[in-house]
């Protein structure tokens, strides 16, 4: 008919700039500030701890993919977030050998043998730190107080959610020391506000909502403060605010628990994961044999988020209630 | 305080490039193709045989049934021949080819008539010979629309001025240049259902409009309401949301909570079907797009080839690779620019890249962008899924049938997705099947 011919899809025929890369990108900015903070409270070892694992991830997703001749997906970024988030959940003591296998088992098991980004069902970072914790309780727990080093005279110390427990001796932080940092701990959680301003810069980018941190942790300080078992002789205010701002908390709130891959879609649903996850995170810290729970509690819930995306369908647009 | 939705989002509107230009009529195309499926509903038949003469505005097709509308010559001369032409939708329909003597001679059957002294029923009739239909691009006989069922009670009566995709400004020009028109056209629609009031809902974006027409407008009864910048605030269903605070039940019409809403152009023809007498012609196109070397607005007679639009606009700047017709939310994708304008294209859009969706393609993670933004508050990720499985039992639940296809779900989809095509696919499926049963 005519020479022309022009590329016919359906509509719409234009998209926002965003991608799978942008959004990754984004989370990768966002998680700069607990890297630096991490670093500077732990030493170099920290950065060493969190590229290996990165570079371990993203080696483990190559081969794999290579192998399986499966398109591969390393550019999406994706991976570098799990190596990151892998990273900041271990202690800086940890040898670089259990981050290397603990990061093959995040790739490999958790997220490729179910199919890729997307598919797996469970976080593949917290998923694997909760292996290692089971395969290597000692080297996993081994927690140093800051500044201190990592070599012969490094000091080990209780986290201060071992000692609010009562399970181990120790020293205090004092709150603001537990919000700024420097406290013991996984390498990205020791400064609450570092976590706060990369989730603020998540919250303005769009790429995070409120709604399953705030539920998270709004829950879980209240729980605490009702039903926590308070031995230390501060005030349950105080006492729950030291429990908001130590342990994985605010890094596992911010961070894992709004991982888009393994949380619910629904509004409403959102919601009911992060009261989940508050729940079970009060739970395991107060009648549970670890000091912390964060990380069981997130792939508790991520195993329900199927679940939850079912049974929190959104009304529709003019819904009419059915005369039965 | 700007009224509007819950969801949406903002898109970049691109309107820049055309709405500041004034609306230039073209003509002298050699050939004018009238395709007999314009709107929606059943096909008309040609009154007019080869070899006859047939001036501007005299009716050339036309059905007894109700859903349809007559077509009209948008120009006088010669029938030459009567077979399939290439339709925008992709399909070929049968097409009255008229050769133009370039003379434009007005038929006798065109003057003008006074609607005061009409009843409801001789306006409708009015309206439907004129061959009005909603011409923002569903392309609803508007007579079907205003003859409103028994026992129903019209309310609010909306004209749809949102013009929420991006690039087209035919209705903003139209409001700024004839104004007047249009709300004369509003106001022989209040005296159908003796109405008091009446709506014209604008985009914020549209600051120069919503002034003039509240000039225009002040002690009329008619309210001008700014409506937030935000896509799909142009839909049927969420225009009358935000004027009127209700929602049309789903599966249900307007009518059903007392509303109407028409579109800026067919508000103006309506008055021109009475003012002149003549029937819908023309229309404003919007040619935009970054391949295009003169954006503008054209007054462009029905039946023109899309190329000589193109070329009146000046032609391409650089090689086109996708030519739409509509807006690039909802508008169709041509293969060709030999196809005919009709009474519902409000735009001819040409991009100089397509969107390389399948090289950014990554598999959906779940963001739950689609179904925080989803101006129905659907599921696209699951409808998505489970219509490319198949399950369509699943889509029911998930409510398919309530997507209006605006679109949004697949333009802000970081995967590069596409939800909305799959979600197409299953609804046509679903809506063939129920055909097979009855």
């Amino acid at each position: 008919m005519t020479e022309q011919k022009f590329t016919v899809t359906s509509s719409p025929h234009i998209s926002a700039n965003e991608s799978v890369a942008s959004i990754m990108t984004d989370v990768v900015i966002a998680l700069i500030p607990a890297i630096a903070s991490g670093v500077y409270f732990f030493g170099f070892r920290a950065a060493v701890v969190i590229m290996t694992a990165v570079a371990a991830c993203i080696v483990s997703e190559y081969v794999f993919e290579k192998i399986m001749k499966k398109r591969i997906t390393v550019g999406d970024f994706s991976t570098v977030v799990t190596g990151i988030l892998l990273g900041l959940n271990m202690p800086v003591t940890i040898p670089l050998w259990m981050v290397v296998i603990g990061s093959v088992f995040a790739i490999i098991i958790v997220k490729q043998l179910y199919g890729g980004l997307g598919k797996n069902f469970m976080n593949p970072a917290l998923a694997a730190r909760c292996f290692m914790l089971a395969a290597w309780a000692g080297s996993m727990t081994a927690f140093v107080t800051p500044f201190m080093g990592y070599g012969a005279d490094a000091v080990s110390s209780a986290t201060p959610l071992a000692v609010l427990k009562g399970t181990s001796d120790g020293s205090m932080p004092s709150l603001l020391n537990a919000f700024l940092g420097g406290k013991a701990g996984c390498i990205g959680e020791t400064s609450g506000l570092m976590l706060l301003i990369g989730f603020a810069y998540l919250l303005i980018r769009k790429v995070v909502s409120w709604k399953i941190p705030l539920s998270y942790i709004l829950t879980f300080a209240v729980f605490m403060f009702l039903f926590g078992r308070n031995n230390t002789g501060y005030s349950q205010g105080y006492f729950t605010l030291l429990h908001i701002l130590t342990g994985g908390l605010l890094l596992g709130a911010f961070f894992m628990a709004t991982d888009y891959v393994t949380t619910p879609t629904s509004p409403v649903g959102q919601i009911i994961f992060g009261i989940g996850c508050g729940i079970l995170t009060f739970a395991i810290r107060t009648f549970g044999g670890y000091p912390e729970g964060v990380s069981f509690s997130i792939i508790l819930m991520n195993v329900a988020a199927p679940l939850i995306d079912r049974y929190t369908i959104p009304k529709k647009f003019g819904e009419v209630k059915k005369n039965a | 305080m700007l009224r509007t939705f819950k969801g949406g989002m903002h898109i970049p509107d691109h309107k820049e490039q055309t709405n500041g230009v004034p609306v230039r009529q073209i003509d002298g195309a050699r050939e004018h193709i009238f395709l007999l499926h314009q709107h929606i509903g059943a096909m008309i038949e040609p009154k007019v045989s080869l070899g006859e003469y047939v001036k501007v505005g005299q009716v050339i097709a036309d059905s007894d049934a109700f859903l349809t509308v007559p077509l009209h010559s948008s120009i006088s001369g010669t029938v030459t021949a009567i077979k399939p032409h290439l339709h925008p939708s992709g399909t070929m329909v049968t097409a009255i080819i008229v050769e133009n003597d370039g003379k434009y001679l007005v038929s006798d059957d065109v003057c003008p008539k006074n609607p005061d002294k009409m009843s409801a029923k001789d306006i409708i009739g009015v309206i439907r010979n004129a061959g009005i239909v909603g011409m923002g691009g569903a392309g609803f006989p508007t007579h079907a629309k205003l003859t409103v069922p028994d026992g129903k009670k019209v309310t609010h009566l909306i004209v749809n001025a949102a013009e929420c995709e991006p690039y087209i400004t035919s209705d903003h020009r139209r409001l700024i240049e004839e104004p007047e028109k249009v709300i004369s056209g509003l106001k022989i629609c209040m005296k159908i259902f003796e109405l008091e009031k009446a709506y014209i809902a604008v985009e914020a974006n549209k600051a120069d409009v919503i002034e003039l027409l509240k000039q225009k407008t002040s002690s009329s009864g008619i309210e001008v309401i700014a409506l937030k910048t935000k896509y799909p605030q142009g839909s049927e269903k969420h225009i009358i949301k935000a004027v009127s605070g209700k929602s049309v039940p789903s599966g249900g019409l307007p009518i059903d909570i007392g509303a109407i809403v028409i579109n800026v152009d067919t508000a103006y023809e309506i008055n021109e079907a009475f003012a002149t007498g003549m029937p819908v012609i023309s229309r404003i196109i919007t040619v935009a797009g970054d391949a295009v070397a003169k954006p503008c607005n054209l007054e462009v007679r029905i039946g023109t080839l899309f190329s000589f639009v193109t070329d009146a606009a000046g032609g391409f700047s650089k090689p086109p690779k996708k030519i739409i017709m509509g807006g690039p939310m909802m508008g169709m994708a041509q293969f060709t620019l030999d196809v005919p304008t009709m009474k519902t294209t409000s735009a001819i859009l040409a991009f100089s890249e397509t969107e390389a969706i399948y090289d950014d393609y990554s598999p959906c993670i779940r963001c739950g962008k689609c179904v925080s933004h989803c101006p129905m508050k659907l599921m696209p990720l699951y409808l998505s899924r489970y219509a490319a499985e198949g399950d369509l039992e699943k889509c029911m639940r998930y409510n398919i049938l309530d997507c209006i296809e605006c679109g949004l779900c697949s333009y802000l989809c970081p995967g590069k997705q596409s939800p909305l095509q799959n979600i197409r696919m299953a609804k046509q499926k679903i809506i063939e099947n129920r055909r097979k049963k009855k």
